[in-house]
């Protein structure tokens, strides 16, 4: 009998979370905090950020009610797929390692990569010969290297590091001629300061960021992005955007 | 390389041609600078251990702060204060001294050689001060001026003696030169780390480097196994080989 009345229960409670999924009229959200801007807790503990407020627009859009669950990085994908929510909102860049595991949405912002050097440095970082023998520094495995690797081999001297902090030391002591990062980060560590400027245009490295979902849902994946095709079509994601960015990340 | 050899390599989804020549040029930098700082270190700790020995304190003292800084900090906090550090001195990007320490290689070297040299100037004198007093009773009612003692009879005898330590602190530093990476060396370790973030597999980068190094401290514990029994020579029963 006890048995009989755990696997009804069960069974229910299966049934009930498949009817909640089927028409999605509520969606559960994650994110991992802090990342400023995109998520972060207010000092009165309210959720906000780029990508919180973009959820919210989006599920206005897709009249659902939407629940916000707070998540640790390395427990994202995994969370996702025992359904303790049904989408991941937490700056996860699309590569085919993950596309693998769940499904992606088209992607919704792609944070540049950009050339930062002393104000003195201005050559044109797209010429090979501009940037013959010039001293270059990125930071180990990121999309950065990957490309620094692929079209500046042999041309300039290519130095890797762990951290961002040790890149920028050694620009500043002039061992490095030009850094390639994301725009974020060398606006914070650079732009900040007197003596720094980008060099060129920023570029598109990667394929950016997306709402990552089960591969199961490929109905809730069609709505989101219908949603969020309307959301950067309408001026809702300008809006969005320039609160938190004085540059566009916008894809 | 010949062809046929690359041909099989480039099968090989990780071990691949570029993979293997990384290794390769990762192989020579850390061979490079890990004998290069011994040698000097070494040429710099025998007279460093002989006015360590001396007794007399204004001779023996500097030593004593030298080896005590570099051997009571560790060597990755000496590589940082003397690479990041150095740069930051006001001014030095205008002097000759920039030449060599805008490189990675000379500031790594210079911070290997002292911390090598603190370590061998203990061993050997350690080894100084373990001369038999006999030792040098003897040479000295032969008459022998303290440079003819020195020469003839304590480094020779000293030398048996610190010759196990120093193999140890030989091994040790070609481990530690692994941090060489760190300031951008791409040496064993930096190859390791550049081929595991290309490939996102850290099993077979880390495990190729490892038997690397295990191959080259094998070598070097096979070398002094050798210079041992050279040295020990005396110490053998007559008629054995």
């Amino acid at each position: 009998m006890k048995k009989l009345i755990i696997a009804a229960s069960c069974a229910l409670a299966l049934a009930v979370g498949s009817v909640q999924a089927r028409d999605w009229s509520e969606i559960r959200i994650a994110f991992d905090v802090p990342y400023e801007p995109f998520e972060y807790l207010t000092p009165e503990g309210e959720l906000t950020g780029f990508e919180v407020e973009l959820a919210e627009a989006m599920c206005k859009e897709l009249e659902a009610k939407c629940h916000f669950v707070i998540q640790a990085w390395d427990g994202m994908i995994p969370g996702l797929l025992a359904r303790r929510f049904d989408a991941i909102m937490s700056s996860m860049s699309i590569t085919p390692e993950r596309a693998q595991r769940v499904l992606f949405s088209e992607p919704y912002y792609n944070t540049p990569a950009a050339w930062f050097a002393k104000t003195s440095v201005d050559i044109d970082v797209t010429s090979r010969e501009a940037m013959q023998g010039k001293r270059v520094g990125v930071q180990r495995g990121t999309t950065m290297d990957t490309y620094v690797t692929e079209n500046l081999t042999g041309v300039t001297t290519i130095r890797r590091y762990t951290t961002a902090e040790d890149m920028v030391l050694d620009l500043e002591g002039q061992r490095l001629d030009l850094v390639f990062v994301d725009f974020p980060v060398g606006d914070q560590a650079l732009l900040s300061r007197e003596g720094y400027h980008v060099v060129g245009e920023p570029v598109q490295l990667g394929e950016g960021v997306g709402v990552a979902m089960r591969p199961r849902d490929r109905d809730l994946a069609e709505k989101i992005n219908a949603a969020l095709d309307k959301l950067k079509n309408d001026g809702t994601y300008d809006a969005i955007m320039k609160k938190y960015f004085s540059y566009d990340i916008k894809i | 390389m010949p062809e046929f050899i690359t041909q099989w390599l480039d099968q090989h989804e990780i071990f691949n041609t570029l993979t293997i020549l990384h290794y390769w040029d990762g192989l020579v930098t850390t061979v490079q600078l890990t004998f290069l700082s011994l040698i000097v270190g070494l040429i710099v700790a025998v007279p460093l251990a002989l006015l360590r020995a001396s007794g007399k304190w204004y001779l023996s003292g500097p030593v004593w702060l030298y080896t005590y800084l570099f051997r009571g900090t560790p060597l990755l906090i000496q590589l940082y204060i003397i690479y990041y550090g150095i740069a930051q001195v006001p001014g030095i990007q205008d002097t000759f001294w920039w030449v060599i320490f805008s490189e990675p290689f000379y500031p790594a070297l210079l911070a290997f050689t002292l911390n090598t040299a603190a370590y061998t100037t203990e061993i050997i004198r350690g080894a100084i001060t373990s001369t038999p007093r006999g030792e040098i009773e003897a040479a000295k009612a032969y008459g022998m001026s303290w440079w003819q003692r020195t020469r003839r009879i304590v480094l020779p005898s000293a030398s048996r003696r610190c010759v196990q330590a120093y193999a140890n602190e030989v091994i040790f530093m070609l481990h530690a030169s692994a941090i060489a990476s760190v300031v951008t060396i791409i040496d064993l370790t930096g190859a390791a780390r550049d081929i595991y973030s290309r490939y996102y597999a850290p099993f077979e980068a880390f495990i190729a480097v490892a038997l690397i190094y295990m191959a080259l401290t094998f070598t070097l514990v096979y070398g002094f196994r050798r210079l041992e029994r050279h040295l020990l020579r005396h110490q053998r029963p007559v008629g054995q080989a």
